[in-house]
């Protein structure tokens, strides 16, 4: 934003430090919700679901609350009913029958929340649960999507087994049943997804046009895997009411954002909640706004008048703690003899889990457009529902997938056509203020506030060596190498969110942030920003964080990767609204005009007299001897209600800067990826070794380089633990999940990482936001997933595999087939 | 009654100083008491409430227990030796590296610096079926549900003596220790026993619902290598799906004695292929006195003979036939 240049020169902003956090993470002392302890604590435990759909049919608990040492017992009738939610623009939306309750007398998958149990200790709660007397009348269950639109299947649900569209824009989904016939599934065979009726659908461009002037066509389905989210801190979280007000400490990526859920879970008022999560053990979008377990032990610790410690184990966790959606993806791309997607006609099915509709599909849809650029374009998507845990989003959600599903594609097309895949994903990359689907209202695309993807493929195949790679000879048997490149995308930044800092009567800037602290830096980084707009010395800036009680700013989700780019904008909003203020005290205290004062080394003063001033310390005194605006008694009208409540909290400290972030915003921000594979495949084992990968991001300026590098590895291994190991099994007779640990789940570990791992950024700033900062967070994995099933296609030949992730057993079935059977078939679970 | 999974019961906890304690408490406590060794696999049985233990006896205080001797023309290991040790410990490396690079493909750099090598050998098998605690054959229930079960999931289980259950040894060292012919050193409270690797691992044709001849009350003390197989040309390959911190799809350990570039004798033991380290005595009478060159493509060939795959493990055949070739070939590429 150019009028702002002069008030914003980075000298923070961009270098490394030491975040304040830190220091507790690495000697321990940090105290995430479970390591918290409170007097009289009660200890709970859940009960839960041994079967995939049931409905309880006897339940005593007459002994487990006779047992000495046992409080309590939740039951599902106890919970209030969800309240309906309201948007910042007021509109209504009705709170949803389908939606997920914390406790449930129908389970709709194995491990579901039935009941709860608050007992003295950890012991009493467990031998209270196994001397409840339960049973369940079964119910039909489905753990497959595919399995449930068979003609004659069950359906996960009793009213239904698909979300079935809003036939208008004022209503919402509901659940319904659609079964295809056997002749769209005969159409299809074994290896295609059938194209059933039903599910949501947009569309632009000509697209039969398109396609038939296509030099290659090419017809693919591919299956990525569900995936569970696996934060090593559990969803553990202690209650305790106190003066009518319910605390509340859970592990949440969004801080303040997760008052109003629970509060609206609870049916009670946001005011009266205070909810504290310094530390945040991994979320990867399972704890956007922690989740509805959280207010079991609320609810436990009103009924109990104690403090309640809702306890999650490793194997609740793995039931509730969410996981990304399978897509069933059918693909037809049509692209010219350069290699150009002229069109693409995408269908996507979706393991939804029996519960709300993910959003993983439409957003397949929307970054396919974005990523491919083709010209006509045409989605499909269905969400159906199985009898699977509860999903939520996960990295990328949508994104992820739709670059697993087409990354690929787009090499084989450059295979077919005899061209550097490179080049193929550079003609399709998105530029500058580049459209994507699906299309608005009056039939116009949307558009990104900027890409410069074409510099990331440049930029990363030289420092990846791309051309060098592929004139090496071959390897010798038995193995095989493998090249991918591959690109990536996803959102990466919202706008219109809260500063708010006080600058106190000792000269200090004390920042109130409502962004949650879960492991990126970002709810620090971004305050990077505000130092350097107000040209404070790291030193002196104060970030309170972390604890509701301490009167936090409105801030975005802290998902999406959202963050570095809302709350940049927010806190240099509140930047400029401290140094306005501070300009007026200037003028009223020395005489002038406002704009006769400038600001530098923690003072104002006269332009004509540098001698001629006032510290920020005696600015803090004399905005609180003015009042007003100028100490928080007055507060803009335009910020959050919970800003207001905490600008009142903090009305009197000092000078309160606080503001919304109104600045300019022309289109929609994402971040890209660009990542480049090398593997090498033993065609005797199965087992393969990434032994290079570089990405480069695109994600406009890097605001803390050291954090961002941690992102671009961590998530590029979310990434590749997509291609290479995660997945679920299930037995589908029974509908149990079978992988259900961390060796079983096999998420990648810090010994996975790639033999040779470099990163780097193009690094030029976003021109739709003042400090040019765009998110990095979700982007990494898109472009690392893709990358490697790319090298893994080369490496093995087309066709070889159909689903993520590619096991040993799926190389070997690809080197030898028909040898034996390995796990075929679309299902999204096997 | 309803299920609880990850809730660990209460149990009394002892701590012995010596082998002797450990074994009076095991007698008196009877089949109430779990030795534990490292507890990586008996602390997870105990959070997933599949087995309940009243009292558990800690060996990790029996210094005796652990360490690496000479005695005689043995090497004798502590079973309480961690991994690590094992892993890294000069004497092995020098003599039986077998056993050192098996030790070393164990798991994760924690794992190995807890889990020891007594441990590694008797931990349960990690069938996924009966790790959740379903009624199976082994559980003492009255099905396979892997193996039986039209839509079973059995990609990681048995080809070879499934008789009642297609679980497997998870063990990276029991294959080793099996082809390096160690003899494992038993003791209760009325005296010692000594069995070899062979017969110390069982399938479910002998018993079952266990994985070796350990008895309650009993105690392994001595992991013995003899001189057998010192110093011969040694091959271990683990194939897995994660690097790290994986259990083995297929594993392989062969020790063979070379005159040139022909083998003498040799032993080739494969590992999670059946409830115990699997032998492969048509591939070792075929390698006895041939070019390794001449016959690794034959032996290859003989490695699954009997080999009975379930739905979504046949790959293991293709893995077994390729291991050997390599074991015999001395090339291990990925």
């Amino acid at each position: 934003m150019p009028q702002n240049d002069t008030l914003f020169t980075p000298r923070l902003t961009g270098q490394n430090y030491t975040t304040p956090d830190l220091r507790a993470k690495l000697t321990g002392t940090a105290r995430f919700a479970e390591d918290l302890r409170a007097e009289g604590m009660l200890i709970c435990k859940l009960l839960t679901s041994p079967l995939p759909h049931a409905r309880v049919s006897h339940l005593d608990t007459k002994a487990a609350l006779a047992m000495p040492g046992v409080r309590a017992i939740l039951t599902a009738d106890e919970l209030p009913p969800p309240a309906d939610s309201v948007t910042d623009r007021g509109e209504v939306i009705k709170a949803s029958p389908w939606a997920e309750r914390a406790l449930t007398m129908e389970p709709l998958f194995q491990g579901e929340p039935i009941l709860a149990v608050a007992a003295v200790d950890e012991a009493t709660a467990t031998a209270a649960i196994a001397a409840i007397k339960i049973s369940f009348e079964p119910l039909p269950f489905v753990v497959d999507p595919l399995d449930s639109l068979r003609p004659g299947s069950p359906n996960a649900r009793t009213d239904g087994n698909v979300w079935m569209p809003a036939a208008n824009p004022a209503e919402q989904a509901k659940v319904g049943e659609l079964k295809w016939s056997k002749a769209d599934f005969e159409a299809a065979g074994e290896k295609q997804l059938p194209l059933g009726k039903g599910g949501s659908a947009w569309a632009y461009g000509d697209l039969d046009g398109e396609m038939s002037r296509a030099a290659l066509v090419l017809d693919e389905t591919f299956v990525t895997p569900n995936v569970s989210h696996q934060a090593l801190e559990t969803r553990s979280a202690l209650a305790w009411w106190e003066n009518g007000k319910l605390h509340i400490a859970v592990g949440t990526q969004s801080t303040i954002q997760t008052v109003p859920a629970i509060a609206k879970w609870l049916n009670m008022a946001p005011d009266d909640i205070v909810l504290i999560s310094e530390y945040t053990g991994g979320g990867f979008g399972g704890k956007g706004i922690a989740s509805v377990a959280a207010i079991i032990p609320a609810l436990l610790a009103k009924k109990t008048k104690a403090p309640v410690m809702l306890r999650v184990s490793r194997d609740n966790e793995q039931a509730i703690g969410r996981a990304r959606p399978s897509l069933i993806g059918r693909m037809r791309a049509g692209f010219s003899k350069e290699g150009r997607l002229l069109a693409l006609d995408m269908f996507v099915v979706m393991d939804n889990g029996p519960y709300d509709e993910q959003h993983d599909a439409t957003t397949s849809g929307r970054m396919a457009s974005l990523l491919y650029q083709p010209r006509a374009m045409r989605w499909r998507g269905l969400a159906v529902l199985t009898n699977t845990p509860t999903r939520g989003f996960q990295t990328a959600p949508g994104g992820l997938q739709a670059c697993a599903l087409l990354g690929p594609l787009l090499a084989k097309a450059a295979r077919k056509l005899n061209l550097d895949p490179l080049a193929v994903c550079r003609i399709n990359a998105p530029e500058g203020q580049a459209p994507l689907g699906p299309p608005q209202t009056d039939g116009s695309l949307n558009k990104a506030t900027s890409a410069f993807v074409k510099e990331a493929l440049d930029q990363g195949a030289q420092a990846f060596g791309w051309q060098k790679r592929q004139l090496r000879p071959a390897l010798k048997r038995p193995l095989r190498r493998g090249l991918g490149v591959a690109t990536g995308c996803f959102v990466a930044g919202t706008i219109g969110f809260d500063g708010l800092f006080v600058i106190t009567p000792d000269g200090k800037l004390r920042i109130h942030s409502g962004v949650g602290n879960l492991g990126t830096q970002s709810f620090s980084d971004v305050q990077r920003v505000v130092a350097d707009a107000m040209g404070m010395p790291w030193e002196s800036c104060e970030i309170l964080w972390g604890n509701t009680g301490k009167h936090l700013a409105w801030s975005c989700v802290s998902g999406g990767s959202q963050t570095i780019h809302a709350m940049s904008r927010a806190g240099f909003a509140a930047s400029l609204d401290a140094r306005t203020k501070i300009m007026e005290i200037a003028a009223k205290s020395l005489g002038g005009a406002p704009e006769d004062f400038a600001i530098g080394n923690q003072r104002v003063f006269r332009k004509t007299n540098n001698g001629e001033g006032l510290s920020f310390a005696e600015v803090a005194r004399k905005a609180i001897a003015l009042g007003g605006a100028y100490d928080g008694h007055e507060c803009p009208n335009d910020v959050n209600k919970m800003t207001k409540k905490s600008v009142a909290a903090l009305a009197g400290q000092g000078l309160v800067a606080v503001a919304r972030d109104t600045f300019r915003h022309d289109g929609q921000t994402f971040s890209f990826v660009a990542a480049f594979a090398e593997v090498e495949v033993d065609t005797e084992t199965g087992m393969y070794r990434i032994v290079d990968f570089h990405t480069q991001a695109d994600a406009g300026v890097v605001v803390h380089p050291r954090a961002f590098a941690g992102q671009m590895g961590g998530r590029s291994m979310f990434g590749i633990g997509h291609a290479t190991r995660q997945k679920w099994f299930y037995d589908h007779e029974h509908g149990l999940p079978l992988s259900r640990r961390f060796y079983q789940t096999r998420p990648p570990s810090i010994l996975c990482f790639p033999e040779k791992f470099t990163w780097g950024s193009v690094g030029l700033p976003d021109p739709q936001t003042p400090i040019g900062a765009r998110g990095i967070g979700e982007p990494p994995a898109t472009a690392a997933c893709a990358a490697v099933l790319c090298a893994l296609s080369d490496a093995l030949g087309d066709d070889k595999f159909i689903r993520a992730p590619v096991l040993a057993d799926t190389v070997l079935a690809a080197i030898e087939p028909g040898t034996w059977r390995p796990a075929t078939g679309l299902a999204a679970n096997v | 009654m309803a299920i609880i999974h990850d809730g660990m019961s209460p149990f009394e906890l002892f701590r012995p100083a010596s082998v002797d304690d450990a074994l009076n408490l095991a007698k008196r406590l009877g089949s109430d008491a779990w030795l534990l060794a490292g507890g990586l696999d008996s602390l997870e049985r105990f959070k997933d409430g599949v087995i309940h233990p009243k009292t558990v006896i800690d060996l990790g205080a029996i210094n005796e227990l652990r360490g690496i001797r000479r005695d005689g023309g043995d090497l004798v290991i502590g079973p309480m030796t961690t991994l690590s040790e094992v892993q890294h410990n000069p004497d092995i490396r020098a003599h039986f590296a077998l056993l050192a690079e098996a030790a070393a493909e164990v798991a994760s750099p924690q794992i190995r610096n807890q889990g020891t090598l007594g441990g590694n050998i008797c931990q349960d098998t990690r069938c996924w079926y009966y790790r959740s605690g379903w009624d199976c054959y082994r559980a003492g229930g009255s099905t396979c549900y892997a193996g039986e079960k039209k839509e079973g999931q059995n990609r990681e289980h048995a080809i070879f003596g499934i008789e009642g259950c297609a679980a497997v040894s998870p063990s990276d060292t029991a294959p080793a220790l099996v082809a390096l012919e160690a003899r494992l050193v038993i003791q209760d409270a009325k005296g010692k026993r000594e069995v070899a690797a062979d017969d110390f691992f069982i399938g479910p044709a002998t018993n079952i619902t266990r994985l070796n001849v350990l008895r309650p009350g009993e105690l392994l003390t001595e992991i013995r290598l003899p001189a057998t197989w010192a110093n011969a040309t040694f091959y271990f390959e683990k194939v897995r799906d994660r690097p790290v911190w994986d259990f083995p799809l297929v594993n392989i350990a062969a020790a063979m004695q070379l005159s040139g570039d022909r083998i003498s004798k040799a032993r080739f033991v494969l590992g999670a292929v059946a409830a115990r380290p699997w032998r492969l005595p048509k591939v070792e009478a075929a390698v006895a006195g041939a070019l390794r060159s001449a016959i690794a493509e034959t032996a290859a060939r003989l490695a699954a003979d009997g080999a009975a795959p379930l739905a979504h493990n046949g790959y293991k055949v293709i893995l077994a036939g390729n291991l050997v070739k390599r074991a015999i070939l001395g090339t291990k590429e990925a």
